[in-house]
C-alpha cells in the first residue's frame, strides 16, 4: 500500500485549465504526494486503467468528457468504482454539487482551492480508502471469491432470493475427545489442514463454503452463481473429501498423530440465498427446509454409520457411475414425514 | 502600485503557500492562457455557441480568483451565469470591458510577480 495518512499517495488531477492543473499539482507535491494530470475525463479514464492511483481530483467543466460523465463511468466500472474522487470546481449551483456527491464523489472543494482544506480532505479520503482496502482484503480472506465479487458487483443488501441448489454439511466425528487428547496448537494445525483439504475439494467442484464452526462446515453448490449440475457437483466433492481424508489419515498415522473421520450430509432443492445478519456483521448463506435436511442427514451419518448421506432429490439428479444404497424412508428429526435417504458407497476413511 | 485590479492579500497568500518562484511561472502561464480564453469568448459569441462561451467564462473566472483578480473574476462570473442571454444578444460590449480589465490585471500581475 503506497498511501498513508501523511502523504506519499499517487494522485490524478483532471482539469482542462492549465493554471488550475499547475497550481493544484504544486500544492499536492508540497504535501508530499506524487501527481499526474489529465485535461479531460476521457484521457483520465485511460490513465486510470493504465496505472494505479490512490485518489482523483476532478474538475467538472471540461470539454470532450466532463466530470459528471467521468463520475458516471467510474461508478459503472468495477475496477474504478471504489477509487475516491474529490471534486474541485467553481460550480455555482448547489444542485451540481449534490449531483457529484450522488454520483459517488467523496467530497467537494470549491475553487480557488484552499491548501489547508485540500490537505485535510485528501488525508481523510486516503484514510477512508485505506480502511476500505483493508476491509476488501479481509473479505477476500474470509469470504469466497464468488461472494466477494457478488458483494462488489451488487453492493451489500440483507435479504435473499429463491434459488435451486445443493447444500452440504460436514463435520469431524468425535472431535471433542480428539481435541482434549492433544495440545491446542496441534488441534489448530489439524483443523487448518482439514479445512484446506475440504475447501479444495468443495471449490474444485464449484461449491463455496458459506460457514465454518469449530470442526463443521456448510457448503453451497449453486449460489451465488448458478451451477447446472449442482447435485452431481456436491456428491463428487463429497467423495473427493472422503478420499482426501483417507490420504490425510495415512500421513497422520505415519507421523504418529491421531486420525480423523468425517460425516457428510447433502440435500438439494429450493432455498433462499442471501446475506443474513445485521448491517455490521452478516454472512452469505442459504436457509430453508433443504438446508435443515442436509444438516439432519449429516447428523444421521453417526446413527447410520455411513460417511455420506444424501436425500432423494439429490439422488434423482445423479448420473450413472455413483453407487448408492437406499436406506429407505427414515424418520428425521424436525420432519413430519419419513424421508428417503441414500448412502453413497465409500471406501473406509482410515 | 497595482491599483484595485489585484487583491494584494490574496496574491501574497498564494505566493506564501505555493512559493514566489512558482507563482511567477504560474502568472506567465496565465498570461499565455487568458488571451486564448478572451479569444474563445469572442469566437463562441460569433458562432452563437453558449456552451463554449460559458466554459471559457468559467475558466477565466476560476483563474482570476486564483490570483486575486477580484473584479475580473466577478465580470467573468457574470458572463458565465448569463452566457445564454449574452450569446443570444450577440453583445460584445461586455467582452470589451472584460478585455480592458484583463489588460489592467496583466500589468499588475507582471509587476507583482517580479517584485
Amino acid at each position: 500500500m503506497r498511501e498513508g495518512g501523511s502523504g506519499g499517495a499517487r494522485l490524478l488531477i483532471v482539469d482542462d485549465n492549465k493554471v488550475n492543473r499547475l497550481l493544484l499539482a504544486r500544492n499536492l507535491e508540497l504535501q508530499g504526494h506524487s501527481v499526474a494530470a489529465a485535461e479531460n475525463g476521457r484521457i483520465a479514464l485511460e490513465m486510470l486503467h493504465g496505472e494505479r492511483f490512490d485518489l482523483v481530483l476532478l474538475d467538472m467543466e471540461m470539454p470532450e468528457m466532463n466530470g459528471f460523465e467521468m463520475l458516471e463511468r467510474m461508478v459503472g466500472d468495477l475496477q474504478l468504482r471504489d477509487l475516491p474522487v474529490i471534486v474541485t470546481s467553481s460550480l455555482e449551483d448547489t444542485a451540481s454539487v449534490v449531483r457529484c456527491i450522488e454520483l459517488g464523489a467523496e467530497d467537494y472543494l470549491p475553487k480557488p482551492v484552499n491548501p489547508v482544506l485540500l490537505r485535510a480532505r485528501i488525508n481523510a479520503s486516503l484514510e477512508k480508502k485505506r480502511l476500505r482496502d483493508q476491509q476488501k482484503a479481509m473479505m477476500r480472506r474470509f469470504a469466497t471469491p464468488e461472494v466477494a465479487q457478488d458483494l462488489q458487483r451488487s453492493g451489500f443488501a440483507l435479504g435473499g432470493k429463491r434459488i435451486r441448489a445443493s447444500v452440504m454439511f460436514s463435520d469431524i466425528r468425535g472431535f471433542t475427545p480428539l481435541a482434549e487428547s492433544q495440545p491446542p496448537e496441534e488441534t489448530i494445525e489439524l483443523l487448518n489442514t482439514y479445512y484446506t483439504l475440504m475447501f479444495d475439494a468443495i471449490g474444485g467442484h464449484g461449491g463455496i463454503v458459506s460457514q465454518m464452526a469449530g470442526d463443521g462446515l456448510m457448503a453451497i453448490f449453486g449460489a451465488p452463481l448458478p451451477l447446472p449440475d449442482h447435485c452431481e457437483a456436491a456428491v463428487r466433492a463429497a467423495l473427493e473429501m472422503i478420499d482426501l481424508i483417507r490420504l490425510f489419515n495415512a500421513e497422520q498415522a505415519a507421523a504418529g498423530k491421531p486420525k480423523i473421520r468425517i460425516g457428510i450430509g447433502i440435500a438439494s432443492g429450493e432455498m433462499v440465498a442471501g446475506y443474513t445478519g445485521t448491517n455490521e456483521r452478516a454472512t452469505y448463506t442459504c436457509i430453508g427446509d433443504t438446508v435443515n435436511l442436509a444438516s439432519r442427514l449429516e447428523a444421521h451419518t453417526k446413527v447410520a454409520a455411513r460417511a455420506i448421506l444424501i436425500d432423494g432429490a439429490t439422488r434423482a439428479e445423479l448420473r450413472d457411475g455413483v453407487a448408492s444404497e437406499s436406506l429407505g424412508p427414515i424418520d428425521i428429526r424436525g420432519k413430519t414425514h419419513p424421508v428417503d435417504v441414500f448412502a453413497l458407497a465409500t471406501p473406509p476413511q482410515d | 502600485m497595482t491599483g484595485t485590479s489585484i487583491d494584494g492579500a490574496a496574491f501574497e497568500e498564494l505566493q506564501q503557500t505555493a512559493g514566489a518562484e512558482f507563482v511567477t511561472e504560474l502568472v506567465d502561464t496565465f498570461l499565455t492562457e487568458a488571451p486564448l480564453m478572451l479569444a474563445e469568448l469572442r469566437s463562441a459569441l460569433a458562432d452563437g455557441n453558449s456552451d463554449r462561451f460559458r466554459r471559457a467564462a468559467h475558466s477565466l473566472k476560476s483563474n482570476s480568483n486564483t490570483f486575486g483578480a477580484t473584479a475580473l473574476g466577478a465580470m467573468a462570473r457574470e458572463l458565465e451565469l448569463t452566457a445564454a442571454d449574452r450569446v443570444a444578444a450577440g453583445d460584445t460590449h461586455a467582452l470589451d470591458a472584460l478585455a480592458e480589465e484583463y489588460g489592467r490585471v496583466a500589468a499588475a500581475l507582471k509587476e507583482l510577480s517580479r517584485a
